[in-house]
């Protein structure tokens, strides 16, 4: 069949997007290379629901982020996607740290973000008791809050798929055919053919650009590599630790995670490799004396985890959505970090852009409620505390997973949802299951165990 | 009001926690919550012989030996309550368990914490590099090989020196990989000479001492690791698919935090004294929680042991007492933290304690403000990689009424 739209990429935006036009008549199918959504820059990032109160005012990111921040809020509330509204506060070190601050509160005015509040030293250390010495006074970002990447990206591509997208993992576009009617992409698991496509592809979206002549701009994989702390260190991180962007660059952020631990990072270091999501020596290291000067008592807590994500850095300073109608193309490019919290703004801003451009994109009357995601965030209840919901299906009252307290009815639920996990490491983003601080010592080989009963022989083991 | 009332509560079911309600069934109403499916702890996934030297006095395989517990647990009259989890404390002495059969309060007159410990695994250690599968903890490993028989790659490198390090060596051996070597940060003149031997020999292990594994690499599955001389920074790559992350143990302590006990700095478990008496009063800790870690048989007479205290204090509320002992480098610790001079001894007349470096005849001296009051010679070498017993002998002049004991080596 020819869709309508394909949409490539089924990272946040993408699916944000996909989202968007499946509620319309047209036809979507949602194009992603690898065997599950949200497997690239989605699932890695520092998974904060900014404000946008330190955007660039007057940018397209700003707009999006701030609209962004508000319609995310809504649709987590809908649909049950764990939010913590935490608040931040930027902490100064230094001098030219301290200076830069009324600065900031003036950007989030100019921004439209008026709750931002000038705080001295010691508000500082009564918000957070925890950090190092030396801090000279902070700025309090009360709207800035964490959330869940990993089920803000499933619900939003769980709802595509409901309202009638086809999602297509494990179709890598390799070449495009453009023709009168439609464009023809040529993919790794077969040719898609569409009268409108939308390049989503995050780190991908320059290179696919080229298929359509286009060389207006470039992708630089910045890798940013993070601690997660263990959860008994929670308790001394009550809210998001900021550093202070100035000349010298920024700092890294101390932050509570949605999942109940802490995290420290990222780094940011420019590569060339669009793969390249390990971790280094020289990276640990950073994060360590970082840590050291902005909470030394941190450090004495375990690491749980340790990983990589790679930002779309591109080299422009705003983001890049350009549609195209001749080729009835529009690209989604430079959709930085931020991505998360603007990606239902982006999705709105694309359906005017393509309204614009004469396509029929009102919503139909008929949409299939939002979809109930099931609840992996610390602070809300979860299943194993859930006695009416343990007595209707004692599954829920087997925990599989002990640190994580991920039990046998949720990995059942996960296994048989819309979009069923691929792997293991899909498994891990829609349970919590062996992402504990036992990395599997207890867990790994049942939680094996689970995945492999409910998918076709295969071979794997477990992921350290 | 709690949903279920008892006399103790112990919470863990492996040999500390069933040994201990073996010992307390008689005298009362005794709950045993376990969050694996069945009770044993981790002898159940260790399918090789060395168990039930010192508490049954026979040599067993692993999951001969959890069985033996748990049919004496059960034995003895205590209650096993299998596939549930303690999850947080809801008062004094009283906890919330998740279960199959639903959520519930349990109130006790006493609670045993038996909860364990677990291997450092690969991101607590800090080994940076790609994330590919194939790295794995010894514990994973052997869950992995017995108690779901799966296979794991074909050739490994084991990160680690101690005793279960060549423990993860013959699981690998059984599950048909070979380890192409074994990366431990002491001086390859410090592994004892009994495992030297055994690597060397009879399981051909190539030791590659005072290194450490500086990073791993592999995209979908592990390739290669690179492996760091600590002391001239030489670098070599080791081809292997598989990763297996030993020892370097922590105690599981999650209870005893959210509780507010007071921990020992050195184990990260709980401070107890010679009765097994935590800070908090009518809780108590038993086994590998405290000293992370001794073999299974010795976590088993520490539950043994604790049975004493755990009665007195049901019947007079006595808590915990005796003077601070602390550790003195290379020392990293030593449990029971207190003792009382003249009072009960420890488990087995024994002080536990961890090196960090080999001393091969050591003398072990009790210091008390700036005197020494008790020396120690074994005939056994303080080596890392596995527990330094000192007899309990040697605080027997300590002064009940002086300041805090250093344990250390002349």
């Amino acid at each position: 069949m020819t869709y309508d739209v394909a949409v490539i990429g089924a990272g946040i935006v993408g699916s944000a997007i996909a989202r968007e036009l499946a509620g319309s008549h047209l036809s979507v199918a949602l194009v992603e290379a690898r065997s599950d959504v949200g497997d690239g820059t989605s699932k890695a990032n520092t998974a904060i629901l900014h404000t946008g109160f330190d955007a660039t005012p007057g940018t397209l990111e700003s707009r999006l982020v701030a609209r962004g921040y508000h319609l995310l809020g809504e649709y987590a509330a809908a649909t049950g996607i764990p939010v913590e509204r935490t608040g931040a506060v930027l902490v100064a070190w230094n001098d030219e740290e301290l200076a830069a601050l009324p600065g900031l509160k003036q950007k989030a005015e100019d921004n439209g973000y008026h709750e931002c509040e000038l705080v001295e030293a010691d508000e500082v250390y009564a918000l957070v008791p925890a950090l190092g010495p030396g801090a000279l006074g902070g700025l309090r970002v009360p709207g800035e809050s964490i959330v869940c990447t990993w089920t803000t990206n499933l619900a939003l591509a769980t709802d595509a798929k409901r309202r009638g997208a086809v999602v297509l993992t494990g179709h890598r576009v390799g070449s495009v055919t453009a023709g009168e009617q439609h464009t023809t992409l040529h993919t790794s698991g077969g040719d898609i053919e569409a009268s409108w496509v939308v390049n989503a592809a995050g780190l991908g979206a320059d290179h696919l650009d080229s298929a359509w002549g286009h060389r207006r701009f470039t992708v630089t994989p910045r890798r940013g590599e993070l601690f997660v702390f263990d959860k008994l260190a929670r308790p001394l991180v009550p809210l998001i630790v900021l550093p202070v962007p100035t000349s010298r660059g920024k700092g890294v952020l101390v932050s509570p995670t949605i999942y109940g631990n802490v995290m420290l990072g990222p780094t940011a270091e420019d590569l060339t490799d669009r793969t390249a999501t390990g971790t280094s020596e020289a990276g640990f290291e950073f994060l360590l004396a970082k840590g050291e000067s902005l909470m030394p008592r941190l450090l004495e807590e375990e690491v749980t985890a340790s990983y990589a994500g790679l930002r779309a850095a591109i080299d422009r300073p705003d983001y890049l959505i350009d549609v195209d109608p001749a080729d009835r193309y529009l690209l989604v490019g430079g959709i930085r970090s931020t991505g998360l919290t603007s990606g239902m703004a982006v999705a709105e801003h694309v359906v005017g852009l393509l309204t614009e451009a004469g396509m029929d994109c009102r919503l139909r009357p008929d949409l299939p409620p939002p979809p109930q995601m099931p609840n992996i965030g610390q602070a809300g209840v979860r299943p194993f505390q859930d006695a009416a919901r343990i007595d209707a299906d004692p599954a829920y009252g087997s925990v599989v997973c002990f640190c994580e307290r991920v039990t046998a009815g949720e990995i059942r639920d996960a296994l048989a949802s819309d979009l069923p996990p691929a792997d293991l490491d899909g498994l891990r983003r829609r349970t919590r299951a062996m992402n504990g601080r036992c990395q599997g010592f207890y867990c790994g080989a049942a939680v094996v165990a689970c995945l492999e009963r409910s998918m076709a022989p295969g071979e794997g083991d477990g992921r350290g | 009001m709690a949903d279920r009332q008892v006399e103790v509560l112990i919470v863990g079911g492996g040999p500390a926690g069933l040994a201990c309600a073996s010992a307390m069934a008689a005298s009362g109403d005794v709950l045993v919550v376990e969050r694996e499916q069945r009770a044993g702890g981790i002898p159940r996934h260790s399918d090789h012989t060395g168990y039930g030297l010192r508490d049954r006095h026979r040599l067993q395989t692993g999951p001969a030996y959890a069985e033996a517990c748990r049919s004496a647990a059960l034995d003895a009259g205590a209650t096993l309550l299998e596939g549930a989890m303690v999850t947080d404390w809801t008062g004094e002495r009283e906890v919330a368990v998740t279960a199959p059969t639903g959520r519930l309060t349990v109130r006790a007159n006493a609670v045993v914490l038996a909860t364990g410990a677990r291997e450092r695994p690969r991101s607590a250690r800090r080994i940076p590099g790609d994330r590919p599968d194939g790295v794995l903890t010894t514990g994973q490993l052997q869950n992995l090989v017995h108690l779901h028989h799966r296979t794991v790659g074909g050739t490994a490198v084991v990160v680690g020196g101690e005793l279960v390090s060549w423990s993860a060596v013959l699981t690998l051996r059984e599950a048909g990989c070979r380890t192409v070597a074994m990366v431990t940060p002491h001086p390859r003149a410090e592994a004892y000479a009994a495992f030297r031997w055994a690597g060397r020999v009879a399981l051909r292990v190539p030791v590659l001492g005072h290194s450490d594994v500086v990073r791993i690499d592999g995209r979908d599955r592990v390739s290669s690791v690179v492996v760091r001389d600590r002391g001239t920074g030489a670098e070599r790559v080791v081809r292997c698919d598989t990763v297996v992350t030993t020892g370097d143990w922590i105690p599981d302590h999650e209870l005893a935090r959210t509780g507010g006990l007071d921990l020992d700095r050195g184990t990260l478990g709980p401070a107890v004294d010679a009765g097994l008496r935590t800070s908090a009063a009518g809780v108590f800790a038993v086994g590998n929680l405290l000293h992370p870690v001794d073999t299974a048989d010795v976590a088993a007479l520490d539950g043994v042991h604790a049975a004493a205290a755990i009665r007195d204090w049901l019947d007079t509320g006595a808590v915990r007492r005796g003077v601070h002992l602390v550790a003195e480098r290379p020392l990293r610790w030593v449990s029971p933290q207190y003792v009382e001079p003249g009072g009960a001894a420890p488990a087995r007349q024994r002080l536990l304690s961890w090196t960090d470096s080999l001393v091969r005849r050591p003398v072990v001296e009790a210091v008390q403000d700036d005197i020494v009051v008790g020396r120690f010679r074994p005939w056994w070498p303080a080596a890392p990689g596995r527990v330094f017993r000192i007899s309990s002998r040697i605080l027997d002049a300590v002064d009940p009424a002086g300041g805090e004991v250093t344990v250390r080596l002349a």
